[in-house]
């Protein structure tokens, strides 16, 4: 069974739909991808994963139990097994490291002292125990994320939420951090599921995605087929636009008109790239088996 | 004449009954304020538990009582002081139309400084299960405390200006000294002693507050 189960989310903010219908089931010690453009209705979506959003429409249900069922009292405890970290890290300002890592615990009432010692033990975990004393302030991002993580971990959850939780750091940091999660989700078996824009968090650590377009579920499937076999608009324009960035330009899609024939893509599309450019990209479509034109059209940048 | 033993002593009991008034005020002040403040901070509608009606309600009622100019607060409140402390006049008694003047403003102070705190911290907090009242004194009353600490130093300040307008009316304290033997009897020098007092003391809460505000701020 699956440990968490969407059945037709729908999620409303006054006159604005934010999610529609959504319907996902995420399996024990996956890593899930959540991605989509801004405002596609990612962030919502996560938080009705911890009711930190009620949904108006639909059921989440985490470990078998209907989130929209429990009493308050009830979710408040229920909250404690699914852990989450931010695009901005949240950490409290005026308690340094160790004391941020040892919050949840306070919060359950564990003792200041048991609270501390358990904590420099989650520290130790993300490599950062010779800062436990420093204030979130004299950290860098990357350290900050860290604490994060580890206070994530510190309420032993099993299930942690990743809100663009690399969005924020630099390339460098955030392999490391994607790493961090890595190792913590085979060391822990703890359920992670990501939600971010950025492609390559996808590529690199997760197992599954879901493309989230307008409030809704575009695709899923494993990271493999959906980046071999991109079936949806919206799969198809994040890939490429990902992937075309390999060549650090940046192309414009001036025209699509594709359709599923027998679960593969077909159909053409008109790009907009400068003429540096212009090689590495039709070279990366042909390498791909598909047909390239040269269009010299009127506007002064080259069509291909 | 002037700088008779008498005098000095009265001076110096001026003081004191000063620092009492307004260390008193600004405690019951921040008694009823406090509570006030982060009432209003969560009830209002980006708060974590909104309420419109509850929130109306106050700010409705903490502005009436700013906008009474604190001297016609003093006179009204005559009855109700009498009744809480037995008599009218003297600094105890001023500490009654102190706090009720006092307390609207520090609450307002203390809504603005709970307002600061990043929604991010607090979002993270109900992730880990956390309720409201947790919320409140773990987080919201921690990381506003340098603020909170600020807003006190206001206080005392504008309290301590309070309670020489209270001077007048017969409430004690250097205000008192000040109109008595200043303004009634022409003794320019007890005026500008008291006045310089008042002005030394304002100081001194100003920047031993600033000072700690500033030692215990890690942002």
């Amino acid at each position: 069974m699956a440990q968490i189960r969407l059945n037709k989310v729908t999620k409303r903010f006054e006159d604005v739909v934010a999610l529609k219908d959504v319907s996902l089931s995420i399996e024990q010690g996956e890593i899930f991808g959540i991605i989509g453009m801004s405002g596609a209705g990612k962030s919502t979506l996560v938080r009705c994963l911890n009711y930190l959003e009620k949904p108006t429409g639909g059921e989440v249900e985490i470990e078998g139990v209907i989130l929209g069922e429990l009493s308050e009292k009830e979710l408040r405890k229920k909250r404690k097994s699914i852990a989450m970290i931010f695009q901005h890290f949240n950490l409290l300002m005026q308690k340094n490291a160790v004391d941020n890592v040892a919050f949840p615990l306070r919060i359950q009432g564990v003792r200041k002292r048991e609270a501390r010692e358990q904590a420099l033990e989650y520290l130790k975990v993300v490599g950062l125990t010779e800062k436990a004393k420093a204030y979130p302030s004299k950290l860098s991002g990357g350290q900050k994320q860290r604490v994060a993580i580890a206070r994530a971990l510190a309420s032993k959850p099993h299930i942690l939420l990743c809100d663009e939780a690399t969005s924020a750091l630099d390339p460098q940091t955030t392999q490391s951090i994607l790493e961090l999660l890595k190792g913590i989700n085979r060391q822990y078996g703890i359920t992670i599921v990501m939600i971010t824009h950025q492609m390559e968090v996808i590529q690199k650590i997760c197992h599954r995605v879901a493309i989230i377009e307008n409030g809704e579920v575009a695709e899923e499937g494993t990271v493999e087929k959906v980046f071999r076999h991109p079936e949806s608009e919206a799969g198809r324009k994040l890939i490429l636009k990902e992937q075309l960035r390999e060549g650090k330009e940046p192309i414009n899609i001036l025209y699509a008109n594709t359709r599923d024939v027998n679960g593969t893509a077909k159909g053409e599309m008109i790009l907009g790239v400068s003429d540096q450019s212009k090689e590495s990209v039709i070279q990366y479509l042909r390498d791909r088996n598909l047909t390239v034109w040269e269009v010299d059209d009127d506007v002064d940048k080259t069509g291909a | 004449m002037m700088w008779t033993k008498q005098v000095l002593e009265m001076i110096w009991q001026g003081v004191l009954e000063t620092l009492y008034m307004t260390g008193l005020s600004t405690f019951f002040g921040y008694v009823l304020g406090l509570p006030l403040g982060i009432i209003l901070a969560i009830t209002d509608k980006t708060g974590i538990c909104p309420n419109r009606f509850l929130y109306r309600t106050l700010d409705i009622v903490v502005n009436i009582l700013r906008s009474i100019p604190f001297l016609i607060l003093l006179i009204l409140l005559i009855p109700f002081t009498r009744l809480l402390v037995g008599r009218s006049y003297g600094s105890t008694a001023t500490v009654v139309p102190l706090v009720v003047a006092a307390a609207p403003f520090i609450a307002r102070m203390v809504e603005s400084s709970v307002k600061e705190v990043d929604a991010g911290v607090i979002e993270a907090a109900r992730s880990m299960g956390a309720g409201t009242f947790t919320i409140i004194t773990r987080v919201m009353l921690v990381e506003a405390r340098t603020s909170i600490v600020a807003g006190v130093t206001i206080a005392l300040g504008t309290i301590l200006g309070y309670s020489a307008m209270a001077g007048t009316v017969g409430g004690g304290g250097l205000g008192d000294i000040a109109v008595r033997y200043g303004y009634y009897r022409y003794e320019e020098g007890i005026m500008f002693v008291t006045v310089i007092l008042l002005i030394v003391l304002v100081q001194i809460f100003q920047l031993t507050g600033m000072k700690l505000a500033a030692r215990i701020n890690h942002k």
